[in-house]
């Protein structure tokens, strides 16, 4: 891997059977992570699988409002997500539903925080299944993405990156 | 990713919470049986059974060591499921490496306004 993006990976960790717990730190203040993560026209840009494209990206910040990722991944299949928003934080903590329409039983828990020191912010987001099957399929879902080459993508961004 | 349906699988030995409390023991070092029963607070007949699970699939290696039996982990055993994570993780790096752009940009309106190329 590029010394670039060697410590800026994602840390996927397996807490309990239904629980999947990513982590990653971000090089700015957390307002400014949480506004990324939180603008439709921002999330547009970074929700997207390689080669995909964001078709529909709908967010209701607000608790009881409604949430909808749509992408056309590469090969044209459409994957899309939805949920409900259960609990907001502003610039600390969203807790949301998210189903994966492909597998529309299959509902998580979503808990995202934003955790600032020193001026760089800490991003966790912890998936919470019902049962440690949906937990398995939600990670196998993340190997259909055409991750073969992910390491050539990986280069070219560190390369525009500086 | 296809599975195994009986314990002979990495994924069904560690997806019992005691076997994973057992392995994390043994990342530690090598360790006898007894420690085991101590730290888990597990009868010995138990503690035995899992270890006999985890041996099963490989995940831990025994010797003999005078009237001891010594207890391993084997890391090789386990990179299926390493790498059955590490793909999924790749796919948030990615997103989070654009993330990263975005978020810079963010700053740099912030800091000057007017510094956006748009």
């Amino acid at each position: 891997m590029v010394s670039v993006t060697s410590s800026r990976t994602a840390n996927v960790t397996l807490p309990t059977d239904e629980q999947i717990l990513i982590t990653r730190e971000f090089d700015a203040r957390k307002h400014l992570v949480y506004r990324a993560w939180t603008t439709p026209e921002l999330v547009r840009r970074w929700w997207i699988a390689k080669r995909g494209e964001a078709t529909v990206c709908e967010i209701d910040l607000r608790v009881g409002g409604a949430w909808r990722y749509v992408m056309v991944a590469a090969g044209g299949f459409e994957v899309g997500f939805h949920g409900e928003y259960r609990e907001i934080v502003p610039n600390e903590r969203i807790v949301s539903t998210e189903v994966y329409e492909g597998m529309p039983d299959a509902e998580a828990l979503n808990t995202v925080t934003f955790t600032e020191e020193a001026g760089r912010t800490t991003l966790t987001l912890l998936v919470q299944h019902a049962t440690k099957e949906h937990r398995d399929a939600h990670i196998n879902s993340g190997m259909e993405d055409g991750l073969q080459d992910a390491m050539d993508l990986l280069e070219q961004v560190a390369v525009s990156l500086r | 990713m296809a599975r195994a349906a009986t314990t002979a699988d990495a994924f069904n030995a560690v997806a019992e919470p005691r076997r994973r409390e057992i392995l994390d023991a043994l990342a530690g070092g090598e360790r006898p049986v007894n420690d085991l029963v101590a730290l888990l607070g597990l009868a010995q007949p138990q503690v035995s059974k899992h270890l006999r699970v985890l041996r099963e699939v490989g995940a831990v290696d025994v010797r003999e060591d005078g009237r001891r039996r010594l207890y391993r982990l084997n890391g090789q055993a386990l990179k299926p499921i390493h790498d059955w994570v590490k793909s999924y993780e790749r796919s948030w790096s990615e997103r989070f490496e654009r993330l990263d752009v975005v978020v810079e940009e963010l700053k740099q309106q912030e800091d000057g306004d007017g510094v956006s190329d748009e």
